[in-house]
């Protein structure tokens, strides 16, 4: 206890020098998870995706649209069990700013190939037979207090005019990673409107998204889907969810590795500062590391008082940052909704705060734990006077 | 008359420092033993290598040349590991300046050597107190270094020194930054310790005053050995 007692007295001996370096620590390490928290935002469309969903789009590109008539075909290749056709809808909600994700798809099958969005029967067949219903997210109804039965008009960018729709069913996610900021309505609705307005348009879907039965042949079913379409006028090209997902996220790929450097960076510099606080705290302390010495403790024990010290300091900063983190975090989370829907410190990052605060107090301490493990006490004496 | 092994036996004791290229010799060729229950006063002008000579003898200082034997031990073979638990064993230690821990309490201060040992939490405070009595002190147990006198600082030094039951306390200077009234009731409290408890004790000083409380009086110049006058 007494030698507990004196690590703490210690290592707030300058309380300010003290408090600073924890303050120091905890907003390096909050800067970092948030920077992480950023980085998996942007990841989490990846890691939302399933094994077992495929997803087929116009070989071209992703804007080219494919007939729908392809469905029928795709649904026959071996080893797929569900297809639904989808689109980006990109209608806005009055102003630009209120920003959200909006897809027109294939109710029926689309929400037998996401379990994963959670809707009430009931809702989910109000949905069904309203041609011009929508769903949506419980955060998405959260922000505009959107309830089931309001109607909301959607200006159309891709498809032109006024889309009237109503809320018929709000949907929640099963698990943290799922978007619940998401509008979905009938891809029929557009095709039908389509049909009368842009005849040329009709029958057209931007993607399908595939069931398939055993995740390990996603490779081989793919191949067998793209075989299909080989020389038509849209070949395909088909790919697992998680690959699509990848595609988008890799169009950022400068800026996330910019984010992960400056992250990385802002630990090197807390590790900088904390080395500093430690070294003066030891040169100041040398003559009652000598003094230590002399009563008989030994150089490595003394050596790691100081690296218990540099310890304290820094994993009180990672605790700190602990608390800080996910408040903060909860903050953008709101603020940042359109930007990004799935916002939130995942485990894995949170039990990085006390690993790298960890490190951060190893590593500061040990040349400054080296120094006091082997002054000579003869020399420390005469070097103070 | 006692045929016993001195308890402390220094044989053609020498070093030196090197600063750059240059070899400055600080003791040369000591040989000279310290009885068991001696109070012996090293004495000598400023740079005589008596402050030398205590660390050698202390262990916490290497020796170019020569053997330092105590209790049997030749300690100059000892490396640095060993000396540590040697020292922790066989030698309490008296600074001029104190050299307490300021962030610890008299008690706490005195306590630490008993770290090293393998008594328990209770039993160190019990000796620590005891420690602390002994030197007039048990009512100063909470008292931090700064809430104490010069004098008082140097009695809790003194505890420490003892709280373990070393054989040997080496004291550099005990006196040399206390006023006379301290200075004589430290060397006092010096006297009692070898008188009462038998403790051998080496002590640096300049001050011939202080050399007086001792029973034999050795004089360094320019690195020799003096009996002194």
């Amino acid at each position: 206890m007494l030698l507990l007692r004196l690590i703490v007295k210690n290592a707030f001996r300058h309380r300010l020098r003290a408090l600073l370096t924890i303050a120091g620590v905890a907003i390096a390490l909050t800067a970092f998870g948030l920077m992480r928290t950023v980085l998996d935002a942007w990841h989490a469309g990846v890691s939302a995706s399933s094994a077992n969903r495929l997803v087929t789009r116009n070989a071209v590109s992703i804007t080219q649209p494919l007939p729908i008539a392809y469905k029928s075909r795709i649904r026959q290749v071996a080893g797929v069990n569900a297809v639904a056709a989808g689109n980006w809808f990109g209608g806005v909600y009055i102003d630009e700013k209120n920003f959200f994700a909006n897809f027109a798809v294939e109710a029926e099958d689309f929400f037998r190939l996401y379990p994963e969005l959670i809707v009430s029967p009931a809702e989910q067949k109000a949905f069904a037979m309203d041609r011009k219903g929508a769903i949506i997210g419980r955060k998405l109804a959260d922000r505009f207090r959107w309830r089931v039965g309001d109607a909301v008009t959607l200006r159309g960018t891709i498809f032109p005019g006024q889309w009237p729709l109503t809320i018929r069913a709000v949907y929640k996610g099963a698990r943290p990673d799922t978007d619940e900021t998401v509008l979905y309505l009938h891809w029929a609705y557009i095709d039908e409107v389509m049909k009368k307005t842009s005849p040329g348009r009709a029958g057209q879907t931007g993607f399908f998204m595939i069931g398939i039965d055993d995740a390990t042949r996603a490779a081989e079913i793919s191949r067998n889907i793209d075989a299909q379409f080989r020389n038509s006028q849209a070949e395909t090209l088909t790919e697992t969810e998680k690959a699509f997902q990848m595609g988008f996220v890799s169009m950022s790929e400068a800026i996330l590795m910019a984010i992960t450097v400056v992250s990385y960076v802002v630990i090197v510099i807390i590790l900088a500062v904390a080395a500093n606080t430690m070294a003066m705290s030891a040169r100041e302390r040398l003559g009652e590391f000598a003094v230590l010495k002399t009563l008989g403790f030994a150089g490595p024990a003394l050596g790691g008082m100081l690296l218990a010290e540099s310890l304290l300091l820094s994993l009180s900063g990672a605790a700190l940052a602990m608390v800080l983190l996910p408040a903060i975090a909860d903050a953008f989370a709101k603020n940042l909704a359109q930007y990004f829907p799935i916002f939130f410190v995942s485990p894995r990052t949170m039990v990085l705060l006390p690993a790298f605060g960890a490190a951060v107090g190893v590593l500061a301490a040990v040349a400054p734990a080296v120094r006091v493990g082997s002054v000579r006490i003869a020399e420390a004496f005469r070097r103070i006077g | 008359m006692s045929m016993t092994r001195p308890l402390i036996e220094i044989s053609h004791l020498s070093k030196s420092y090197r600063r750059g290229d240059q070899v400055i010799p600080v003791l040369s060729d000591i040989t000279f033993d310290i009885a068991a229950g001696e109070f012996l006063a090293l004495i000598g002008p400023s740079g005589s290598g008596k402050s030398t000579l205590l660390n050698c003898i202390a262990g916490i200082d290497a020796v170019d040349e020569g053997s330092i034997h105590i209790g049997g031990t030749d300690i100059t073979t000892l490396s640095e590991g060993e000396l540590a638990v040697w020292r922790s064993r066989h030698v309490g230690f008296i600074f001029q300046f104190y050299n307490l821990i300021p962030v610890l309490t008299a008690l706490e201060n005195v306590e630490l050597p008993l770290l090293l040992t393998s008594l328990s939490a209770r039993r160190r405070q019990e000796h620590a107190l005891a420690a602390l009595a002994a030197v007039g002190l048990p009512d100063r147990t909470d008292h931090k270094p700064a809430q104490l006198s010069g004098g008082q600082q140097q009695r809790v030094a003194i505890a420490r020194a003892i709280v373990a039951d070393p054989d040997i306390i080496v004291a550099d200077e005990p006196t040399g930054d206390l006023d006379r009234r301290s200075a004589a009731d430290i060397l006092a409290l010096l006297g009692r310790l070898n008188r009462e408890l038998g403790k051998t004790i080496v002590m640096v000083t300049h001050d011939h005053r202080a050399a007086e409380a001792a029973h034999l009086v050795r004089e360094l110049d320019k690195g020799e050995l003096r009996v002194a006058p």
